[in-house]
């Protein structure tokens, strides 16, 4: 289970500046301002920590895993399941052979719905998802019922962002097999609550897949204590490298599916007769895997995890409110997504104005948001928009950032009505 | 007799230069934007459309005496600055030298990125559908 995020008023202390100088990349100029950096949803920057370990790794370590006789072939070895061990403990996964390494969330999505669906979805079987998933957690499943002749179901959103529990409840039947939902929506920042869809849709019989792209940086999570049966998540996100993720799985499930790619490492014995495959996790990790990827991972995992959880959410719930207070004040602004348990993401539109437009004289100012529709057309669709300008907060954004978005959004007003 | 593509982008240049704000550069654009003049809600269909992640473009052509006179539209206003300036430099040229111009005004007046690849807004598959166009166009007359 997620850790409980502390109410606004919590008083823990949060040492935010002594946290931003290990960001490198925050003391930087953009278009002759200080970088605001407000695009953690899309990636977030990386710790000195991540940034050396990659470096080390390329000068001192670099070798290619699992197969080596030789010295560097077998630290780097260690050093990459000394990764996956890091990471199985940082998300309590029972067992480091259930936490496979690959290139993504969307990556980990695909092996479930490719190698999982297609032994499980028979003709007419049901999948649901929701209307505030991303493209990812939505085209996998749209392609594989396909393929098995299954059928897609969508929990609504109501206006405030919030997914329609009643409807899922409804949603949930016999032919129900895998229910693949996000925990953190990074469009609406809605933390969803998954303990109840998990416990719902076991009880119904049917698997649960959480997309934990947008939560694993904003919390720290226990597959255990929430019982997925699958957890995925990207590594870059989560202050780590780009091109490498996590799929947790429970292992009588992993063990039962077939591998989802040929090649290299996932094999026990190649015959012309037949193949017999390795066991978890290199079942699933066919050819040279990300090396770097993991092992900058766990360094951003571990740097991570030695900062005080409690203070860190609550200093994030404290930039959420702070920030949703004071855009709220610009005339015309409106936030989509107004939940009643969010993570620090903010969505918004002003009245008259293209997302796309604002976005650009946000630009101009320093101040780095997503516009667009965040990879969640059928969500935009909901809310009858083109998309969202969505300023997304990471640990170390601080009030002086809200300050500097809210002063751009206010020019880029002034400039535009 | 229209000036040639060179010299409208030469214009504009000397325009920009007088800028040395971005806020004024931007608001001129807006301004731009603002007066382009709307493509004839006939043409705002999905043939017109050039789709783009961030903003949509609606581009019509008309081709007379082996000249292109465009016309268009975007649901962005900076998106629609940008296009009264292409249509400034391509809109009634010969259609060969509308195929082959480049638009070297573009990154003179710093406005590069919103024609990147990358960027997505459409812009890109505009100039590209308005240099098809008129190599056709040129191709068959």
């Amino acid at each position: 289970m997620q850790q409980a995020i502390a109410p606004a008023t919590k008083t823990t202390h949060f040492d935010v500046e002594r946290v931003r100088a290990y960001f490198p990349i925050l003391s930087r100029e953009v278009n002759g301002c200080p970088l605001v950096y407000l695009d953690n949803g899309a990636t977030a920057q990386k710790p000195r920590q991540v940034i050396e370990t990659v470096d080390r790794y390329y000068r001192d370590q670099n070798a290619n895993i699992h197969r080596g006789v030789h010295h560097l072939s077998q630290r780097a070895t260690s050093a990459y399941e000394a990764a996956r061990e890091t990471v199985a403990a940082w998300i309590n996964a029972p067992a480091s052979h259930q936490v496979l390494f690959n290139r993504g969330t969307t990556d980990g999505i695909n092996l479930v719905a490719s190698s999982w669906g297609r032994t499980n979805l028979r003709p007419g079987d049901e999948v649901i998802v929701s209307t505030m998933e991303h493209h990812s957690n939505i085209v996998p499943w749209q392609m594989i019922c396909e393929e098995r002749e299954a059928k897609l179901r969508v929990i609504p959103v109501s206006d405030k962002g919030e997914l329609d529990m009643a409807a899922y409840a409804d949603l949930l039947g016999e032919r129900t097999r895998l229910v693949a939902v996000t925990h953190v929506s990074n469009t609406l920042g809605t933390v969803n609550p998954v303990r109840e869809i998990i416990d719902q849709a076991h009880a119904a019989g049917a698997r649960v897949l959480l997309d934990g792209a947008q939560a694993l940086p904003h919390m720290r999570i226990d597959v255990q204590a929430l019982g997925a049966d699958f957890y995925a998540f990207s590594g870059h996100k989560l202050f780590g490298p780009t091109g490498v993720g996590i799929l947790y799985g429970r292992e009588e499930l992993l063990d039962a599916m077939p591998p989802y790619q040929g090649g290299g490492d996932m094999i026990e014995r190649v015959t012309f007769e037949k193949t017999t495959y390795n066991t978890l996790p290199h079942k699933f990790e066919a050819g040279t895997p990300n090396i770097v990827g993991g092992i900058g991972l766990a360094a951003a995992v571990d740097y991570v995890a030695a900062l005080d959880q409690e203070a860190l959410a609550a200093h994030e719930q404290d930039l959420l409110h702070y920030a949703t207070g004071a855009l709220e004040s610009i005339p015309g602004l409106g936030i989509v997504g107004t939940a009643a348990r969010k993570a620090s993401v903010i969505s918004f539109n002003i009245a008259g104005q293209h997302p796309f437009d604002v976005g650009t004289l946000l630009d101009q100012q320093g101040v780095a948001v997503r516009t667009g529709h965040h990879c969640t057309q059928p969500l935009m669709d909901r809310y009858g928009i083109p998309g969202t300008v969505r300023a997304s907060f990471a640990f170390y954004n601080n009030r002086a950032d809200v300050d500097a978005l809210v002063d751009a959004t206010r020019r880029a007003v002034d400039m535009l009505s | 007799m229209n000036a040639s593509v060179d010299a409208v982008q030469d214009a504009v240049i000397e325009e920009f230069g007088l800028f040395d704000q971005w806020m004024d550069k931007y608001e001129y654009l807006i301004d731009l934007g603002r007066k382009l003049p709307l493509i004839d809600p006939a043409y705002k269909d999905a043939d017109h459309l050039v789709p783009g992640c961030q903003s949509q473009v609606w581009l019509h052509a008309e081709a007379e005496d082996g000249r292109v006179e465009f016309t268009a539209d975007s649901d962005a206003v900076i998106t629609k600055g940008i296009i009264a300036l292409l249509i400034r430099v391509l809109s009634g040229q010969k259609a060969g030298d509308i195929a082959k111009a480049d638009l070297y005004f573009i990154d003179r007046i710093g406005l590069k990125e919103h024609l990147s690849p990358t960027r997505s807004n459409g812009l890109v598959s505009m100039v590209n559908r308005m240099r098809n166009i008129s190599a056709e166009y040129a191709a068959a007359t």
